[in-house]
């Protein structure tokens, strides 16, 4: 700009990134961050925790699985929003009610596709196990385990990456992560603010996703197998000589 | 006084309901606005952001659906598109809108809500068109419909149920997502609970709770009904109907 012209006081400028803010705020963002990280791996791990013997108790008394069903169907339809307000007058403004808000409903994820898993098993499978002579703790653990794996991996990614959306509700009660951020950016109309800490958001869920995919695939080499193009492939070709020779 | 017994006041004054002044506000450029001290006027609001979402959402995500459903490609596109709103944060896409032009306030919480309620829909009837028995389809061919008879009176007919299915778990979703709104100053239910927590009653906290959860749950049965009475009744039994996305 030439010199001696006065420069118009336009509003300053408010980019939805810019680095400057990233550089300046490193310390804040990294421990909103770190804080969003620890509520999610922490809920989804006392969740893991409660919910496969709850649904292992579901799959062996059968009596015990509609209820729990049900019961865990009517606790997912609550508003998060709704499920922090009815905690925070006993458990208090904070961390224990975020807690305990993400672990009900990671729980809620986790029982209903663990108890699908295992009652997708085939009973076949579950038959020749008994007649081999497998005991109950055995047959848990070798065959029925095992085989509900895929259910398991599917509800475990879907309850970590819903959990990592759902510590950002955690603002209501002044404990949200990433959240955080984004509220102060909104209250003081701040874009960097807001547009990073959504992005860290969708880049941890993003991240927790591919390394449970990963790690599922690695507890299941067997999927892998079948599922490999050239497997499919000759398989194609084998029908096809088949049916030329018919 | 404990927290239930204060909930319990809140609940059974009748002032909490009507709103000190009727159910509306005038606003100060001559308009109104539903009064936020008033329970039935922010369930009134809730209810309308909640058909307005479910609406926008079914406007395009239904023609979409049905669309691609019928050529049966895209299937990837709407996976992905779903995945994505599963981990995007509801709040994050509320104060993105909040801070860019659409603006504080209903109009902002009612398209970030129908921007969540288009998965569902968009996928339930996609997976509804496209998984049409093969064999039907050629049959329907076979006698000589046209690509749009096909689509219009085989294909769609038989993807009712799950597109029923998908059309309830969008509202429910939307019901129990415009709460959210009252973090970026915008009306409904969740009103009630954001007071309470900034004047630390407790009491109007747990009662704000209970009646945002009473709203979600009476939606959720309300539409299961409906969702079942428009299955046909052979397809009831077969498991062919699943309730959630």
């Amino acid at each position: 700009m030439a010199r001696g012209t006065v420069e118009p006081m336009d509003a300053p400028a408010n980019p939805w990134f810019s680095w400057q803010y990233l550089e300046r705020n490193w310390g804040e963002v990294a421990d909103a961050f770190v804080i969003h990280i620890q509520l999610t791996l922490l809920a989804v791990a006392i969740a893991v925790a409660i919910a496969l013997p709850m649904a292992i108790l579901a799959r062996r008394i059968p009596r015990l699985a509609r209820p729990i069903m049900g019961f865990t169907g009517v606790l997912y339809t609550i508003p998060s929003f709704a499920l922090f307000a009815l905690l925070a007058p006993y458990t208090g403004i904070g961390r224990t009610t975020v807690l305990t808000g993400l672990v009900m409903y990671a729980l809620l994820i986790l029982v209903r596709n663990i108890l699908v898993g295992l009652e997708g098993v085939d009973a076949d499978v579950v038959d020749a196990a008994r007649g081999i002579g497998y005991g109950d703790t055995r047959l848990l653990f070798a065959v029925e385990l095992p085989n509900a794996l895929p259910s398991m991996v599917a509800g475990l990614r879907l309850a970590t990456v819903s959990t990592v959306a759902l510590v950002t509700v955690g603002v209501v009660v002044g404990y949200g992560g990433l959240g955080q951020l984004m509220f102060r950016g909104l209250q003081s109309d701040y874009r960097a603010q807001i547009a990073t800490s959504a992005l860290l958001c969708l880049v941890l869920a993003l991240v927790l996703d591919v390394l449970l995919l990963l790690a599922g695939r690695a507890a299941m080499p067997w999927s892998r197998l079948s599922g490999t193009r050239t497997r499919r492939r000759a398989a194609r070709r084998q029908l096809k000589s088949v049916e030329s020779a018919a | 006084m404990s927290n239930i017994d204060e909930a319990w006041s809140f609940l059974t004054t009748a002032q909490n309901w009507t709103g000190a002044n009727g159910l509306t506000t005038p606003t100060f450029d001559g308009g109104w606005s539903w009064a936020s001290d008033s329970i039935i006027a922010l369930g009134i609001e809730h209810l309308l952001m909640s058909v307005a979402a479910v609406a926008i959402a079914a406007v395009i995500g239904l023609p979409l659906g049905v669309y691609l459903g019928h050529l049966r490609k895209g299937g990837t596109a709407t996976v992905i598109a779903s995945n994505v709103s599963r981990a995007m944060p509801t709040l994050a896409l509320l104060t993105l809108f909040a801070a860019s032009a659409i603006g504080f306030g209903n109009r902002a919480v009612i398209i970030a809500v129908a921007i969540f309620a288009l998965p569902p829909i968009l996928t339930n009837t996609f997976t509804g068109m496209s998984d049409v028995d093969a064999q039907v389809r050629d049959s329907a061919q076979g006698i000589g419909m046209t690509p749009f008879q096909v689509a219009t009176r085989v294909e769609l007919p038989l993807a009712v149920p799950l597109i029923a299915a998908g059309l309830r778990t969008s509202s429910v979703q939307s019901v129990a997502t415009v709460p959210l709104a009252a973090l970026v100053a915008g009306g409904g239910l969740g009103v009630i609970i954001n007071t309470g927590i900034a004047t630390q009653r407790y009491g109007q906290v747990l009662a704000g709770g209970i009646i945002v959860a009473a709203f979600a749950l009476t939606a959720d049965a309300v539409l299961g009904r409906l969702q079942r009475s428009v299955t046909p009744p052979q397809l009831r039994a077969t498991g062919a109907v699943k309730t959630s996305a």
